[in-house]
C-alpha cells in the first residue's frame, strides 16, 4: 500500500512540478544575488547576505524563502488531496472494498505526504548547494556564531537543516488529512489547509497572543536557522519538532476517528 | 472448503437492516437472504435504497440497525472483503494513469499474491471485458463504455466467490450488454454469486435466477423469478366507450382490487381501456355486472401480466423498468 501510494503522489506530473518550482526557488535567488548584488549585511532574508561569499548559504537561504508561504502551499496541496482527493475521483470506495483497511489507508497517505514534505525541502537544499557551488565561490562557512567550519560540515549542515525544515510540516500535513476526511472538494481540503498555514504565522506576529506562540505549529518554522551555529543550539530545534509531533498525534488521532466511522457515499 | 464457508448457504445475508440519514430512512427493515450460487437481481428505482444497500453490504456505509453477514462473516471483517469483487455506483479511476496502471495499483494496495503474476492477472482481466488494446491509454480519454468495462475488469482481477455489480451495463453499447450477460452467466455457472442491481428488467430477465425489488427502501417481493411470477394477479383489460360508469361499477364488485385507466394505451376510437387486479372475482360475472349496470363493453379479456407489470405494480409508473 505505502509504495504504491508513493508512486501515485511521486509519479504524479502534479507533484512534480511543484517540486521543480520549490527547488527554482534557491535558484532564482542565486542568480539574483549574481547578477544584481546582494543585499548588504543584515538585510534581506536571512542568510542572503551571506550567499555571495559562500555558495552554501544559497541553500539555506532558499530554505528561509519557501518555509512561509511557497513550502507550506505545496504541502497543503498534497496533503489536502490525500483522502478527498480519493473521494472526489470515487477510488476511495473502490480501495476500501479491495479491502484497504481504512487505519491503513490513512497511515499510507501520512507517511506519504510526510516523505514529500521531506522531498522537497531536500529539493530546495540541494539545488541550492548545486547552483550555489556553481555560482559563487565554496570554502570554508563562517556560522552564525563567527566561527567557520569546514566546506564539508557545512553541506552536511544544511542538509541537515532541509530534513528539519521538512519535519516542521508534519503538523500542517496532519492538519491537510485531517480536513481531507471531512470534505470531497480536494481543493477546499488544499485551500483550507493553506490558509491555515497563513493564519498561524499571523497569529505568531501579533505579540499580544503571545501566551499561544509556543502552541502554534508555525511558531519555530525557522528553528533550522540554529544549525548554523557552533555549538549547535537545540532548543528551538527539538521545540519545534515537539511541536509537530503533538499537532500530529492530535490530529491523526481526530482522522483516524473520523475516519474509521464515517459513511463513504462519495 | 473451510467450515464457515460449507455451513453457510447464503452468499449475503441481512436481518432488520436499516439506513438513516438524519431524519431520513433510506434503507427500512430489510431482509435479504441470497443463496449462494444464485443470480440475484436487485430491482427498484431510483432513489429506492438499492445503492445505499450495497454500500452498507460492502462496507462502505454502517448501518443504522440490523445485521448483515457476508460469506458467513461481517463486512467489517476485512478478510471477507477479499473474496467478493464490486462495481459500485459506476466506474473511478485516476484519469492521469493508464487503465493497466489502474488495474494494478488496485492490485497493489490490497490483500494477495502481491507483485507475483500481477501482470498476468491485470492482462487476463483486461482481456475479458476487450480492453486489451486500449490498456496503455489513460483512463481520462476512456468513453464512459469503456471506463465500464474497465470497472468490470477490475473486478474480476482476483477470483472471487461473490460478484456485486451495481448498474453494471450502465453506458454499455449492445454488444457490451450482451458480453456482460454472457460473462454474468458464465461466472454463475463456476459457482460465483452475482448479485446485480439494475433497472433494465429484461436484462434481469435473462440472467437472473432470483429477484428483490425495492421501494422507499422497503422489500416489495423476493424471491425466484417463478415464484415472483407466480404471485402476480392476473388482470382484467376491458376496452368501453364508456369509462366513468364501467370504474364505478368495476369499483363496485367484490373481489377486484385496483382498477386503473389506460389513457396511453392505443383503442379504437372512443374506447377507453381499463385494467382491473383480479382478487377472486371472475372474469364472466363481472362482464355480467357490467352489462347489468348498463356500461357497453366492446372488449373484455382477462390477462396473465408479465413480470414488468409486477414490477410497475409494485413500484408504480416512475420506474423504467421497461426501457
Amino acid at each position: 500500500m505505502l509504495l504504491s501510494e508513493l508512486g501515485l503522489t511521486f509519479g504524479r506530473i502534479r507533484t512534480r512540478w511543484l517540486l521543480v518550482v520549490l527547488a527554482a526557488i534557491p535558484g532564482l535567488l542565486s542568480l539574483a544575488v549574481r547578477f544584481a548584488g546582494g543585499p548588504e549585511g543584515g538585510h534581506g532574508p536571512t542568510f542572503l547576505d551571506q550567499v555571495s561569499h559562500n555558495g552554501v548559504f544559497a541553500a539555506l537561504a532558499g530554505l528561509t524563502v519557501v518555509v512561509p508561504f511557497f513550502l507550506p502551499l505545496a504541502v497543503s496541496v498534497v496533503a489536502g488531496d490525500t483522502i478527498a482527493g480519493e473521494a472526489s475521483l470515487g477510488t476511495l470506495r473502490y480501495l476500501l472494498v479491495r479491502p484497504v483497511g481504512r487505519t491503513r489507508l490513512i497511515v499510507s497517505k501520512f507517511v506519504t505526504a510526510v516523505v514529500f514534505c521531506l522531498v522537497a525541502a531536500l529539493a530546495v537544499a540541494v539545488t541550492g548547494l548545486v547552483v550555489g557551488w556553481l555560482l559563487f565561490p565554496v570554502g570554508e562557512v563562517v556560522t552564525l556564531s563567527g566561527t567557520t567550519i569546514t566546506a564539508w560540515q557545512g553541506v552536511l549542515r544544511a542538509v541537515a537543516a532541509a530534513g528539519v525544515v521538512g519535519a516542521s510540516m508534519i503538523g500542517l500535513t496532519a492538519i491537510g488529512l485531517l480536513i481531507s476526511t471531512f470534505t470531497e472538494s480536494p481543493v477546499g481540503a488544499i485551500a483550507a489547509t493553506a490558509a491555515l498555514a497563513i493564519l498561524s504565522q499571523i497569529l505568531d506576529a501579533i505579540p499580544q497572543l503571545h501566551a499561544i506562540h509556543p502552541l502554534l505549529f508555525t511558531h519555530a518554522w525557522l528553528s533550522f536557522g540554529d544549525l548554523m551555529r557552533t555549538p549547535v543550539t537545540w532548543g528551538n530545534i527539538v521545540q519545534d519538532l515537539v511541536i509537530q509531533a503533538c499537532w500530529a498525534t492530535v490530529l491523526m488521532l481526530a482522522a483516524w476517528a473520523r475516519m474509521t466511522t464515517r459513511d463513504v457515499l462519495g | 472448503m473451510t467450515e464457515a464457508v460449507a455451513s453457510d448457504t447464503f452468499a449475503i445475508e441481512t436481518t432488520g437492516l436499516t439506513k438513516r440519514f438524519a431524519d431520513q430512512v433510506v434503507v427500512d427493515d430489510l431482509d435479504l437472504a441470497v443463496p449462494r450460487g444464485s443470480v440475484y437481481g436487485f430491482l427498484g428505482p431510483n432513489g429506492s435504497g438499492k445503492t445505499t444497500t450495497i454500500r452498507m453490504l460492502l462496507g462502505l456505509a454502517f448501518p443504522s440497525a440490523g445485521r448483515i453477514r457476508i460469506l458467513g462473516r461481517p463486512p467489517s471483517d476485512s478478510d471477507v472483503l477479499t473474496s467478493v469483487g464490486a462495481v459500485i455506483e459506476g466506474p473511478a479511476f485516476y484519469p492521469f494513469l493508464s487503465g493497466r496502471a489502474n488495474l494494478e495499483r488496485l492490485d497493489a494496495v490490497g490483500p494477495g499474491p502481491g507483485r507475483s503474476g500481477r501482470r498476468q492477472r491485470v492482462d487476463d482481466a483486461l482481456e475479458r471485458v476487450g480492453l486489451t488494446a486500449a490498456a496503455t491509454k489513460r483512463t481520462k480519454a476512456y468513453s464512459l463504455g469503456m471506463r465500464q468495462r474497465l470497472s468490470l475488469a477490475a473486478a474480476l482481477v482476483r477470483p472471487v466467490e461473490l460478484l456485486v455489480l451495481d448498474e453494471p451495463t450502465n453506458g454499455l453499447d449492445p454488444q457490451g450488454t450482451r458480453e456482460v450477460r454472457n460473462l454474468v452467466r458464465k461466472l454463475a455457472a463456476d459457482g460465483t454469486t452475482v448479485f446485480l442491481s439494475s433497472h433494465l428488467l429484461s436484462e434481469i430477465e435473462q440472467v437472473c435466477s432470483h429477484a428483490v425489488v425495492l421501494f422507499n427502501g422497503r422489500t416489495v417481493a423476493q424471491g425466484t423469478l417463478p415464484e415472483l411470477r407466480e404471485a402476480q394477479r392476473p388482470t382484467l383489460r376491458v376496452e368501453t366507450p364508456d369509462p366513468a360508469e364501467a370504474l364505478a361499477t368495476l369499483r363496485s364488485i367484490a373481489g377486484i382490487g385496483l382498477v386503473q385507466q389506460a389513457d396511453d394505451e392505443v383503442t379504437h376510437s372512443n374506447t377507453t381501456v381499463l385494467h382491473a387486479e383480479l382478487l377472486g372475482a371472475a372474469p364472466e360475472d363481472i362482464n355480467g355486472a357490467l352489462v347489468r349496470a348498463g356500461v357497453r363493453v366492446r372488449a373484455l379479456h382477462s390477462v396473465q401480466p408479465t413480470l414488468e407489470d409486477l414490477f410497475v405494480a409494485l413500484t408504480g409508473e416512475g420506474f423504467d423498468v421497461a426501457q
